[in-house]
């Protein structure tokens, strides 16, 4: 495979190709059973979405029947849903929690991955191996310390308690990817930095680092998107309404009454935090696809 | 996965790859020597936070682990050795999560790659709409597991569910299975619920691996005669092996680690509890810090003993990916 020296972060399946010897598709349409799985594959993905839309827009006695449409459509569950105070705490945890613990991994990651990927250093392929093995612990047994330690020390149920151990995930994944975008800007360009008389450091912070900024940016959404799906840390970490953030409000909603069926009102709320994620996902598409397979196929 | 790829410093790997990557050659040691300092100082500050992230919290539930340790009753806390793995390997519990997560992996992941094999072929063929289905099966992954858990839920609710829906009005059997309520159903609903959000992952990086495939291996056994399906078999197949073999381990240790798909589906009830969920039931809701921290610390081993298998059977592919980066 090293014929082909494109990387897949250079790979954009959708937008025009590079002009590249790689493997263009070689049918020239697919016939009718194609087509048929092509459309079974949409309502895979699409269908249940649907039916999350359909529950939501039911109350009352139509939340036991599996009418294909609404009879009568209502908007009650999403009012209840905005009313809900806690639901919206929940936004704003989630917002400062996902948004602070990439920042954090994002500053400490651009510094180790440029060192990884580009400077001489010892034992880097070690390095480099044991952080990523970091990224398989179940986060249960980082999840069962902290804990014990938070409720000693008083962090449990705070914001700053869940922001912490998102670390032990997202610095990882971080180093990982920007690794992956550090080794694709030309080496050519910090020789003539040196050339200039930069130092290394100089090199990295005056000539790699602006030219890394979408490598940055589709690590940064990376993360992201994994600390904000991430649910078992805050569900062991936190109790109450003011630290928990958005995926453990939702599983824990309980609707306006003990005695609500309150699916329809978890379906809102479920739609609601879905739409703007899948509005990034389609808006950023090019790039997460890069992210997620950056560094896995090597030419 | 550091197994065998500790390597020399600056050595050079992947042919005709980067021989610009040792510029210390050509330039005074000082500049290595500036550089080996830069590069501590850079990566220092990260593997200070990995070890107090990570590192410590793992010494420190060994240490819990071999505690008896309450937060029922404050100031409870003995040394009793390895007292808390035997009662968790001699429980039955431990043994049914263990296996219910190896069943659930199982399932998954081969579900997974098989789709996601079948799903990259589909995208790297030239037909109108490409780009539509490339977004409509990324839609899933921007779903947070715990709404993709809801979503089958409303999907396999008793009345209200489309599939019972349909069943009925098909008049097929199964309209009155209250599907999350039965052991062998409720898995199998688990199973959909992940198959449906991450076999899309599996497709890009198979993808990925199929658009690196040069076109003259095809020109050439379209010369052998070799019809699709051999082409597929025999030259297709082999070339993605690398992408295929990491999106199985990716795959595995994420399945493994199962945690919100049961815990918002069926908290576990109906043969759903997976390691992780058996852990933090003793954890939270027993309040038993010892006891979970050593099925926590089981949880751990038993993936770490997966990555080891995987590393010994497809090592050279890892190696391969590993020397690659390097």
């Amino acid at each position: 495979m090293s014929t082909a020296q494109g990387t897949v972060a250079a790979l954009p399946a959708a937008a025009p190709r590079p002009a590249r010897k790689v493997r263009r598709p070689r049918n020239a349409g697919p016939g009718p059973f194609l087509w048929l799985i092509i459309v079974a594959v949409m309502a895979f993905s699409l269908v249940p979405f649907y039916w999350l839309l359909n529950t939501s827009l039911k109350a009352g006695s139509a939340l036991s029947s599996g009418e294909l449409f609404p009879s009568a459509p209502t908007l009650a569950n999403y009012v209840t849903v905005f009313q809900d105070g806690d639901f919206l705490l929940s936004i704003r945890n989630s917002v400062i929690i996902a948004v602070s613990a990439t920042a954090i991994a994002m500053v400490f990651a651009s510094f180790a991955a440029y060192a990884l990927a580009r400077l001489r250093m010892r034992r880097k392929a070690f390095l480099l191996a044991l952080i990523l093995s970091v990224t398989t612990f179940p986060a249960i047994a980082i999840a069962a310390p902290l804990f014990s330690i938070w409720t000693q020390i008083g962090l449990y149920d705070t914001l700053l308690g869940v922001i912490i151990p998102k670390l032990t995930f997202a610095l990882p994944l971080a180093i990982y990817t920007l690794t992956s975008f550090f080794r694709e800007i030309p080496r050519e360009l910090e020789e003539s930095a040196y050339m200039d008389g930069a130092s290394p450091f100089q090199a990295f912070y005056r000539v790699i680092l602006p030219l890394a900024v979408p490598g940055l940016a589709t690590t940064a959404i990376l993360v992201f998107i994994s600390v904000w799906n991430e649910f078992l840390l805050p569900v062991t970490l936190t109790s109450s309404p003011e630290a928990r953030p958005v995926p453990v409000a939702i599983a824990f909603f309980s609707g306006t009454s003990e005695f609500d069926q309150p699916l329809g009102t978890i379906s809102a709320a479920s739609i609601i935090i879905t739409i703007p994620l899948v509005i990034l996902v389609l808006v950023c598409q090019k790039r997460i696809v890069s992210g997620l397979t950056a560094g896995a196929v090597k030419g | 996965m550091a197994a065998g790829i500790d390597q020399a410093p600056g050595r050079h790997t992947g042919p005709g790859r980067r021989t610009s990557a040792r510029p210390g050659r050509a330039t005074p040691s000082g500049r290595t020597q500036a550089e080996r300092r830069l590069a501590r100082k850079m990566v220092a500050p990260a593997l200070t936070v990995m070890a107090l992230v990570a590192a410590f919290p793992i010494a420190y539930a060994v240490w819990l682990s071999m505690n008896q340790y309450s937060l029922r009753q404050s100031g409870l806390s003995r040394f009793v050795g390895l007292n808390n793995y035997i009662s968790a390997l001699t429980s039955g519990e431990w043994w049914t999560a263990m296996g219910q997560t190896f069943i659930f992996t199982a399932f998954s992941v081969s579900l997974e790659i098989v789709l996601g094999i079948g799903l990259a072929l589909l995208l790297n063929m030239a037909f109108r709409g490409r780009g539509l289905l490339r977004t409509v099966v990324l839609v899933p992954y921007a779903v947070l597991t715990v709404v993709s858990a809801i979503t089958w839920r409303t999907m396999f609710e008793p009345n209200l569910g489309l599939v019972t829906t349909v069943l009925n009005a098909l008049g097929l059997p199964g309209g009155d299975v209250v599907w999350l309520g039965e052991p062998g159903y409720a898995m199998a609903v688990i199973v959909l619920a992940d198959v449906w959000k991450t076999a899309p992952f599996v497709a890009l990086l198979v993808l990925a691996g199929l658009q690196v495939i040069p076109t003259d291996v095809y020109e050439a056994a379209e010369l052998d005669g070799a019809g699709k399906w051999k082409t597929f078999l025999n030259i297709t197949l082999p070339l993605l092996k690398p992408a295929i073999v990491l999106a199985a381990i990716f795959r595995t240790l994420d399945a493994l680690r199962v945690f919100d798909l049961p815990f918002v589906l069926t908290r576990g009830a109906n043969g759903t509890e997976s390691m992780s969920m058996l852990a933090y039931r003793e954890l939270r809701e027993n309040r038993l810090v010892g006891e979970g921290s050593a099925l926590s610390i089981l949880t751990f081993i038993t993936v770490m003993v997966v990555s080891l298998i995987y590393i010994r059977f497809a090592g050279g592919n890892i190696r391969a990916v590993a020397e690659e980066k390097e």
